[in-house]
């Protein structure tokens, strides 16, 4: 959000004289533009998923954070946001979605059972236990079962501060 | 019709076949599993509606739960066929309804009880390369975490 | 000429598959030949896990099976293990029972309606609707039990809390709002050209055999079987109530889309009914906290999305020896192969969200 202010601020602009061009370093410009506009995977696994749609709808709204567009194909996506339970059956899928969405991308772990297993950990013989057991690295975890929508776009912003944070790495 | 009368019906109309009998569930023998359940639907029962098969393991014996329901009498019939563990088979019921389809499939895949006739004995919920029928009580599998008990 | 059939993948990860279904689709240039659905990739194992709980601590995980209607699923459970124990719930709790249940059918049925116009093209609009009402149901239960999706409200012998202070009010307001809102759906959807074009007789489900395959719940309504636990085994105090059973006529993807919005109304009456007539008392009886179970039992109620039943074995001790999860998707989706045969490729979208599966409950 800082970056965004930087760049768009007034006196940004005003110190440039007779121009209408910004300026700014590549990585906090690249990083402002990968942040602003998350775009998620439409991949609803269980219960979280019906939590993440109403994340997406009309009360909630997750548009105002730049990650309305669910997109149906991995290969248009930013971000993948695991909302359920990872099954033995699901789970070479779900790392196969993960392998093809492009760089740079992003995960959320959404609720216990993408974290851990959560409430089917003890006992089952069919849940892989997180998200990480599959192979698949998590940028943010968000607990609850499920997370409130609040809760999730926390999770959005702590990613956004996160990718803000990131250094461009020296060639 | 109520339920006793339907079971009544069934004692008189298959002798001998009937091992055990409560107020609302029968024990059928292994054999008469077709013709007493195509007399349950097309019969005066009217019990057209299959609404679950299930099985519970008794460690020696397999027990076979169907559930039928009938719309015109308002009664629902537990049938229960056991089979002793080293000749898990039973006939079949895809013939009389599609519903018995996927539920026998279900139990084929939980209990690795065999239905004899069904045309696509796969599992259903677990992979296609999966060992072991789940619902055993003596199923073992590694990465199984037990709750731990006070 | 030449034939060629194309096999196509449809999941799990598919926008329109309402969870992880996979299905396996043969094509004749447009013309689907045969259909094979796959299911299981959300098994996760509730009825091994049952075997190794209490019944006071299996709760939560009912809320798991239909996530969309996790109060019908607790209300199932509830009743099989009372049944069992031959439990009967205080008279205040099976008011309060009837009036939690209802108003999670009203938001399943919304959820329901909206996904289905979603996936015949209405994108996002009908959807935004439905979760703006929907909401107003989920922050009545929020205030009531302090969750909004699973809920874990009732227990053996009643539910777990009262209702909170002023929550009736809220909930009259709630049923005012959402008759007067209910017209804005007829207008979006019921007479729409194209919704109508999309989804009358497309995936025509014959009573036979809707009956023949087990189909129960607003599916089996929509082909004309007017067959309602509610009123035709009446639990709770449902007998005490004046419901109309909602049927269809032609049993096409349009009818159970009707059923489910006439539904919405005949709910919105039951709740208004229990909430008059709600008796003062105890929340819940008292009942022991550890049990034997002994014997079994098989209790069916009617769930948003048709029969749910509960089969529960015990053996003496305190956990459940069996417990059996008779789940109305299951049966509603063994259909779906014999119903899309035949038809072409972009109605299977339409016929399976008129369907209203839910996978949480199909794999357990």
């Amino acid at each position: 959000m800082a970056v965004n202010a930087k760049i768009l601020g007034a006196e940004v602009i005003d110190k440039v004289p007779g121009g209408s061009f910004f300026l700014a370093k590549t990585e906090d410009l690249f990083n402002w533009a990968k942040s602003s506009s998350l775009w998620p995977l439409t991949f609803g696994l269980a219960c979280c998923a019906i939590e993440m749609m109403v994340t997406g709808g009309s009360h909630y709204d997750i548009d105002r954070f730049g990650s309305g567009v669910f997109r149906a194909s991995p290969r248009q996506c930013d971000v993948m946001i695991i909302s359920g339970t990872i099954c033995i059956k699901m789970k070479d899928s779900i790392k196969r979605l993960y392998d093809q969405m492009p760089e740079p991308k992003y995960v959320i772990a959404m609720g216990n059972c993408a974290i851990s297993g959560g409430i089917f950990y003890h006992d089952s013989y069919s849940v892989v236990k997180g998200a990480e057991a599959v192979g698949i690295p998590v940028d943010v975890f968000v607990a609850g079962c499920p997370p409130r929508p609040e809760n999730l776009l926390h999770g959005i912003i702590k990613l956004q501060e996160k990718i803000n944070s990131t250094k461009a790495k020296k060639a | 019709m109520d339920i006793t009368a339907i079971i009544q019906s069934l004692v008189e109309k298959f002798p001998g076949v009937i091992i055990d009998q409560s107020a609302d569930r029968v024990t059928l023998t292994k054999e008469a599993v077709l013709p007493v359940f195509e007399f349950l639907k097309n019969g005066p029962a009217a019990c057209v509606s299959l609404h679950g098969v299930t099985a519970v393991d008794r460690k020696e014996t397999v027990e076979v739960v169907y559930h039928v329901h009938s719309f015109q009498h308002r009664v629902m019939l537990t049938v229960k066929v056991i089979l002793p563990n080293d000749n898990l088979n039973v006939p079949s019921l895809t013939s009389l309804w599609g519903a018995a389809d996927w539920m026998e499939r279900e139990v084929f895949d939980l209990f690795g009880v065999r239905f004899e006739g069904h045309p696509d004995m796969r599992r259903i919920l677990n992979p296609e390369n999966w060992t072991g029928h789940p619902l055993r009580k003596d199923f073992q599998m590694d990465g199984v975490v037990p709750r731990p008990v006070k | 000429m030449d034939f060629q059939e194309l096999i196509i993948n449809m999941g799990p990860q598919h926008p329109s598959t309402h969870g992880v279904l996979f299905l396996q689709l043969k094509l004749d240039g447009e013309v689907i030949v045969d259909c094979q659905p796959n299911i299981g990739y959300l098994h996760r194992s509730i009825e091994k896990i049952a075997e190794n709980r209490s019944l006071v601590q299996f709760m939560p995980f009912t809320d798991r099976l239909d996530y969309i209607a996790s109060m019908n699923n607790n209300l199932g459970f509830c009743l099989a293990a009372e049944k069992l124990l031959s439990i009967t719930a205080s008279p205040r709790a099976q008011y309060l029972r009837v009036i939690v249940a209802e108003l999670n059918r009203v938001a399943s049925h919304l959820l329901a309606i909206s996904t289905f116009a979603q996936d015949l093209g209405a994108y996002a609009t009908p959807l935004f609707y439905a979760l703006r009402d929907r909401e107003k149901i989920i922050q009545i239960f929020d205030q009531i039990c302090g969750q909004r999706l699973t809920y874990n409200y009732l227990r053996l012998g009643g539910v777990s809390r009262d209702l909170p202070l002023g929550i009736d009010q809220r909930i009259k307001d709630f049923i005012a709002y959402q008759r007067q809102t209910l017209p804005e759906y007829h207008d979006l959807l019921t007479g729409n050209v194209i919704f109508c074009a999309r989804s009358k007789h497309i995936g025509v489900l014959h009573k036979d055999t809707a009956i023949n395959y087990g189909v129960t719940g607003p599916n089996l309504r929509a082909s004309g079987v007017a067959w309602d636990l509610r009123k035709d085994e009446p639990y709770l105090m449902y007998d005490k109530f004046d419901f109309n059973v909602v049927t269809g006529a032609a049993g096409d993807s349009w009818d159970r889309y009707d059923v489910r919005m006439r539904e919405i109304e005949e709910s919105l009456k039951i709740i208004e009914q229990a909430l008059g007539g709600l008796p003062e008392g105890d929340p819940v009886v008292k009942v022991n906290k550890v049990f034997r179970l002994n014997g079994e039992a098989y209790m069916r109620t009617e769930n948003p999305r048709g029969e749910l039943g509960f089969y529960i074995v015990g053996d003496g001790g305190p956990l459940p020896y069996r417990l059996k999860v008779r789940s109305p998707s299951f049966s509603n989706l063994s259909v779906l192969a014999t119903m899309i045969k035949g038809m072409n490729i972009s109605d299977a979208v339409c016929v399976l969200g008129s369907l209203d599966i839910v996978m949480g409950e199909i794999d357990r």
